[in-house]
């Protein structure tokens, strides 16, 4: 894994400060059932942002909007300056190339080997040449301690192992944000620390992340800021040892002491 | 939670969980009729003679047994229309099976590209494609719905009745593949479809995320699995669509079926069928088999992907 930074994905143009994304007033419904209620969200170049939350604040929701998986229905994403939320004017499959993200359950695509999972969207997306987007791959996945699997199906994986793949395949994109969806949520306990110590990786390499998650003891060593979401709001955002120590709103209190019962924070 | 620790509540709880089974007679299983046991293999094969030697006895002691042996089982009969006599102007029905088997596999290859394009069109979003998806729809629904012989019928003569010059002036069994592919077309595009909505929406998404088109990813991504989910069923139509070519006999192609036709009338034997039939069933059984042993094949995949 200690390799003298190769490929590792860093961006050197983007002074630490400057604005990556903000979003603005965002809402978002699926029928009747408002998900969003107007989220307000800057997130600073290198920096990591953890979404907590109970299931169904609107997470996941969240993550996907930013890189227009989910169109909204009103407010403004804003990418580097430029409004990306305004439909049929922005490219979306150019959005979605610098905002990688990981979902929950993998996604791996089941009939290609790790290599071809890794290379298809360089190939056919940025048509890199092949033979270019063999060797970067191999160099992502020997990095994250994964090049003995490079010929090997997703289900001979395990969810680790796969979970680890679905974070290169989307850093073979070389993307400058990276948004991550429970990455850890469908995991056996004993695999989860190998996933958390790639996104720690990642964020020592300076890359910008925001990551929903429930491992709150994960989320206090790695963000610079956690918000709370809350029925489709955040309720409550602040440096780690500020909101775990001492929340404001008393639905951060309660959030975190059943957090603290059900013995996931100690 | 509290209404339990209260006396009746707690009475009535212990009650439904008490066990049924309790000092019952054990797991002794009293004898069964139907399967399973040490004695299967004597059982089955004693089972399958008998059902043999029923349908056997009851073929050989109808009324008009002899008369069904002699004009549909005759030995000779079924040799020599096999082969044919060419100089009587009988045709064989052994050199007619080739016609079958060539409009089977030219059919076959463009019945897979023009349902898939149905299929895709059908499947397709945008205010672009909506003319097309509605052509293709109309498409689906017609020629579901024409029974095949008809579409056979109409364009067998029909497009030779038009008097354009190529369009009408071809070997009848390129209409008879032509009304096969326009009719089984309309099939398979549907079990195309099935075949993409089979594939979990996640794996869109995953596509989609990482900044490759919809097309890319339908045809990278979407359209492999689609495939290889109804590899089973379109080897099923395919089964079907080897019989019916049988039917473009009736525009007077000389394949299988009106070959043993042609025999029938002219020797008043009907032993042609049988050996139609026969050949039929060489040629569908082991397509059968096939996809029997594919289908059990990916359940052992997929049991095998769900234990690990």
């Amino acid at each position: 894994m200690s390799q003298a930074q190769p490929a590792m994905p860093s961006q050197p143009d983007d002074a630490p400060g400057t604005e990556a994304v903000r979003v603005e007033g965002l809402h978002k419904s699926f029928g009747t059932f408002e998900v969003l209620r107007g989220i307000d969200l800057s997130v600073a170049s290198h920096e990591v942002i953890c979404l907590i939350g109970a299931s169904g604040s609107g997470k996941s929701t969240l993550l996907r909007c930013m890189n227009l998986l989910e169109p909204i229905d009103s407010g403004r994403i804003i990418l580097w300056g430029q409004d990306i939320a305004v439909e049929g004017q922005v490219d979306e499959n150019l959005v979605r190339r610098q905002i990688g993200i990981v979902f929950q359950s993998f996604n791996l695509f089941p009939h290609m080997n790790v290599l071809a999972n890794v290379t298809l969207a360089p190939i056919k997306a940025l048509r890199v040449p092949r033979s270019t987007a063999e060797g970067e791959a191999r160099t992502l996945l020997a990095r994250f301690g994964l090049l003995d699997k490079e010929l090997d199906y997703p289900d001979r994986l395990s969810g680790g192992q796969q979970q680890r793949v679905a974070i290169v395949r989307a850093l073979a994109m070389h993307p400058r944000i990276m948004l991550l969806d429970e990455v850890t949520s469908a995991l056996d306990p004993e695999l989860v620390a190998e996933v958390l110590d790639v996104i720690r990786e990642l964020a020592a390499a300076g890359m910008t992340m925001v990551i929903a998650t429930h491992e709150m003891g994960f989320a206090r060593d790695i963000a610079n800021r956690v918000c709370f979401l809350a029925d489709g709001l955040i309720v409550e955002q602040a440096p780690p040892a500020e909101l775990f120590s001492a929340p404001k709103d008393e639905r951060t209190q309660r959030f975190l002491r059943s957090i603290i019962e059900a013995g996931r924070l100690s | 939670m509290a209404e339990f620790r209260s006396g009746a509540g707690r009475d009535e709880l212990l009650s439904v969980l008490q066990p049924t089974g309790a000092g019952g007679p054990g797991f002794i299983r009293g004898p069964r009729l139907l399967g399973g046991g040490r004695h299967s293999t004597v059982i089955s094969t004693v089972s399958t003679v008998t059902f043999v030697a029923v349908f056997v006895a009851a073929f050989l002691f109808a009324p008009g047994s002899a008369l069904v042996r002699r004009t549909f089982f005759s030995g000779s009969n079924m040799w020599r229309s096999l082969i044919g006599n060419h100089r009587a102007g009988l045709p064989g029905i052994g050199p007619a099976l080739l016609l079958n088997i060539k409009m089977f596999l030219v059919a076959e290859v463009l019945i897979l590209v023009l349902a898939l394009v149905l299929a895709l069109v059908r499947e397709s979003t945008g205010p672009v494609m909506f003319p097309l998806r509605i052509l293709a729809t109309v498409y689906v629904d017609v020629f579901r719905g024409v029974p095949l012989l008809l579409v056979i019928y109409m364009v067998g003569f029909g497009m030779p009745a038009l008097s354009i010059r190529y369009v009408s002036d071809q070997p009848l069994a390129v209409y008879g593949v032509t009304a096969l592919v326009l009719s089984y077309s309309a099939y398979v595009s549907e079990v195309y479809r099935a075949g993409l909505h089979s594939v979990h929406r996640s794996q869109t998404m995953a596509a989609r995320s990482l900044g490759l088109s919809r097309w890319t990813s339908t045809r990278y991504v979407v359209l492999p699995q689609a495939v290889r989910n109804i590899i089973p069923a379109l080897l099923n139509d395919f089964i079907s669509l080897q019989k019916d070519t049988a039917l473009v006999g009736v525009l007077g192609a000389i394949e299988a079926n009106q070959a043993a036709q042609i025999y029938g009338a002219t020797t008043f034997n009907y032993s042609g069928f049988t050996t139609a039939a026969i050949l039929f069933l060489i040629l569908t059984i082991p397509l059968a088999r096939f996809t029997d042993h594919l289908i059990a094949k990916d359940r052992n995949r997929r049991l095998a992907g769900a234990l690990t």
